[in-house]
């Protein structure tokens, strides 16, 4: 893989002399692009050099430069690592072209570093705040944004505990008195209530009139954010026509609980609980992307124990089962099975999660993974349970999940064909994990970059080839399976020793950047950091899988019935932890 | 009932399973509490509404391992207006405030509100963040707090068996909702303007209200 990396800056920059050249600062790598040359280059990058799979896009505000960075992260679908492009544009006229036409999986990432930075994308449709509420005053990731109860820059906040006693942020700046509004605002007149007008005129022109089979009044059905089938606050506007699907746009943000911004300020080590509440079914694996990403950075003077190194594996496939049964469950709520199935999944669940407490102490926010290994070890009778798990119950319980649904015919007839994504448009709406894989591409990040001790398991990718929500369905089951074979390998080769050499309390990381990611149980889940070589990282990142699957939401329920439109909601399995952060 | 204050004996196996009362009691009203009371303890229905992570924890309390159906409330219902108990469960945030006033205005008195998690009590890991409302109780009148990041299972079957001892302590006569005079109005919308602007600051200004 290194060869990769090594033969692509000299085709780049020979390519476009005069546009591109080397990041030089100390810590960074890939390219810096004139925002001009963007568009061409993007293009060069997927036709010429097989940079096919945008994965992410975010900014940085470097403050004392007057700059913002806009960084995008390329991948191969073959497999590598990743490809750095950056762009800088003065922080009081940020315009930068879209890369939507490109790549449509920037429409909803350019509409999140838009509501954040304010960076404008010339050429974007849509380009309305995401997470925010259109009229919020500020962009919030900005360096001189601060928030209502902003005290100090960074933690510990050493004002909070002033000789010894607490003072509390609503001290210093009592509730209704953290709010600033504009001086001249004249409440309720200026801001009607229903600010959703830039919502709806966006779906208007959704299909010439003559291309409807019949004339019929279209209407505006609005779901959510509280409904019992978008998973939680989730909510989508669609125009129907009859029953049919003609234009649909999600909104979210309704989760939107501000984690890059408080991560900004949080140590290192502070972020960890933090990353358990992203997606909040599967904490440990987000803990398993932060620390890979925070250990790219450190560099190779990070000593793991193999011990650790299995731990996390092994805590990351108990995680993906929780995930993944569940999601199946909870697919079957969405077509009409309701809880039953749930219930059943949730047996599974609840035993996996006595593991989890026993070894790290609670349930569901683990706060497991340290830098260097992991905080705890696992208990002799969790593990003799665990076995007991892996062995014999979950093969078994996954076997009857199978028998029970996979052939039912209620299932296959609302599932099969319904939503299908092909595989290139997979790549192009930068769709991951189980989504991905059920479209035929056979992308799985612990092959494509493996991470931790993956190398060292013998599990297949599981890949589907349909691309429709049954084959979305069934390629959990078979993830299930992989998983089960790589625990029952981890379980019978796990050595004993120490799980953290040192407690890192207060990690100090040589300035730079990086990009991090693992295969999370929805998806590519990344962390891009930037580090100015203090106790907190200058930019925290997280490229969240169940958002980015969203963007693909529309184009696969397009023409179907509405009721089918839950079924591949259900089916993307997001998590609204992770879809707002 | 020849003697008013004589108790009953009531056979074992037949505790909990009739209610003794005398005609004191019951002119005294303390009978027609019980029975009011004994029924909407036992059926408190929430409504089926999940925030954020504590959602999680509320649907595995639902589920059959620690099962609140022994409590009367398995009946989750999507609909406010079928509900009696809105569960806040995860964070509050500001774009979602309006839609969770909306829901609990919707609800029919008589009914509650529990804050589940440190989120929904004060803002809890997230309360310095711009979209975040530090607890519920700035906005509604909460009646069981449950501490916990997410609280486990048992804490909020404790939670809810408070919310109970909070019913059996009510008494009709009392209750604000056959109240004429003090019924209370729904709380006011906040609106989503530059920042959360909540009505009840603006009209203290003497500027408009909604
Ligand atoms: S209290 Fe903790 S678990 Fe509950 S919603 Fe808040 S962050 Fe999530």
């Amino acid at each position: 893989m290194s060869e990769q990396i090594a033969a692509a800056p000299v085709d780049l920059i020979s390519l476009f002399p005069d546009q591109v050249k080397a990041d030089e600062r100390v810590g960074y790598e890939g390219f810096m692009v004139e925002p001009k040359a963007l568009v061409k280059v993007v293009v060069a990058l997927r036709d010429e050099l097989g940079y096919d799979y945008l994965s992410s896009v975010t900014a940085a505000d470097y403050i004392d430069d007057h700059k913002i960075e806009v960084v995008y992260h390329f991948f191969k679908s073959t497999g590598g690592t990743n490809l750095t492009l950056s762009t800088q544009v003065s922080r009081e006229k940020a315009v930068v072209p879209t890369l939507m036409h490109e790549f449509p999986s920037m429409e909803l990432q350019e509409r999140e570093v838009y509501d954040m930075f304010g960076v404008e994308f010339t050429g974007h449709p849509d380009l309305r705040r995401v997470l925010l509420w259109d009229g919020f005053e500020g962009f919030p990731l900005r360096k001189d944004y601060k928030e209502a109860y902003f005290t100090a820059e960074k933690k510990p906040f050493t004002n909070r505990w002033p000789e010894g006693h607490i003072t509390r942020a609503e001290d210093a700046t009592p509730y209704k008195k953290n709010v600033v509004y504009p001086d001249n605002l004249k409440p309720f007149e200026e801001y009607d209530p229903s600010v959703e007008n830039l919502l709806y005129s966006g779906m208007k022109n959704f299909l010439p009139e003559d291309q409807r089979e019949l004339n019929t009044e279209p209407v505006m059905v609005n779901f959510g954010p509280q409904h019992p089938s978008t998973h939680g606050v989730f909510r989508m506007a669609a125009i129907l026509d009859g029953e049919t699907v003609m234009a649909l746009k999600p909104v979210m943000g309704y989760l939107h609980r501000n984690h890059e911004k408080i991560g900004e300020r949080n140590t290192y080590l502070g972020n960890i609980p933090f990353t358990d509440r992203l997606d909040y079914i599967s904490s440990m694996a987000n803990n398993f992307a932060y620390v890979v990403a925070v250990e790219k950075l450190m560099g190779p003077r990070v000593q793991i124990p193999e011990r650790a190194e299995y731990l996390r594996v092994i805590m990351s496939e108990l995680t993906r089962i929780v995930n993944h049964t569940w999601a199946i469950g909870f697919l079957l709520n969405d077509l009409g099975a309701f809880f039953t199935p749930a219930l059943y999944a949730m047996i599974e669940r609840e035993l996996i999660l006595d593991i989890f407490e026993a070894t790290a102490g609670s349930r569901m926010m683990c706060n497991y993974y340290r830098f260097g290994g992991v905080s705890r070890d696992i208990p002799e009778d969790a593990m003799a349970k665990l076995k007991g798990l892996v062995y014999e119950r979950l093969p078994r319980k996954i076997d009857e999940l199978d028998i029970y649904l996979s052939e039912n015919e209620i299932i296959r007839e609302r599932t099969e064909g319904v939503g299908i994504l092909s595989p290139e448009e997979a790549i192009a709406y930068g769709a991951s994990g189980p989504v991905l894989r059920a479209s035929g591409v056979p992308y799985d990040i612990r092959r494509a970059e493996p991470y931790g001790i993956y190398d060292q398991f013998d599990f297949d990718v599981a890949v589907r080839y349909h691309g429709d929500t049954y084959d979305r369905y069934v390629i959990r089951l078979d993830e299930v399976r992989q998983s089960l074979r790589i625990l029952q390998q981890a379980l019978k080769t796990i050595p004993e020793g120490p799980v953290l050499l040192k407690n890192p309390y207060n990690v100090r990381v040589p300035a730079g950047e990086a990009y991090g990611r693992a295969e999370a149980p929805k998806g590519e889940l990344g962390f891009y950091l930037v580090s100015d070589g203090t106790a907190n990282p200058f930019r925290y990142h997280v490229r969240s899988p169940s958002f980015i699957n969203l963007t693909s939401l529309e184009k696969m329920s397009l023409g179907l019935k509405i009721a089918d439109v839950f079924a591949i909601l259900g089916s993307l399995d997001i998590v609204l932890g992770e879809v707002d952060r | 009932m020849n003697d008013e204050n004589k108790p009953v004996e009531v056979p074992e196996e037949l505790l909990n399973q009739v209610a003794v009362t005398s005609m004191g009691e019951l002119a005294s009203q303390s009978f027609i509490d019980k029975a009011y009371n004994w029924g909407r303890r036992n059926s408190v229905w929430p409504v089926f509404f999940g925030l954020a992570c504590c959602a999680i924890e509320m649907i595995a309390t639902a589920s059959s391992r620690y099962d609140f159906s022994r409590f009367g409330m398995e009946v989750m219902r999507a609909s406010p207006r079928q509900a009696d108990l809105l569960i806040i469960s995860g964070t509050v945030t500001k774009k979602m405030l309006p839609q969770i006033i909306r829901l609990y205005n919707q609800m029919p008195e008589p009914k509650y509100v529990l804050a589940m998690g440190a989120c929904a009590s004060g803002g809890g890991p997230f309360k310095e963040g711009y979209n975040v409302v530090s607890g519920i109780d700035k906005f509604l009148p909460v009646d069981v707090y449950v501490p916990g990041c997410p609280p486990t299972p048992q804490a909020l079957i404790h939670g809810l068996m408070k919310l109970q001892e909070k019913i059996d302590s009510q008494s009709i006569k009392e209750v604000s909702w056959y109240d004429k005079e003090n019924r209370g109005d729904p709380i006011p919308m906040p609106v989503l303007g530059p920042d959360l602007m909540d009505p009840r600051d603006f009209s203290a200004n003497g500027k408009a209200k909604e």
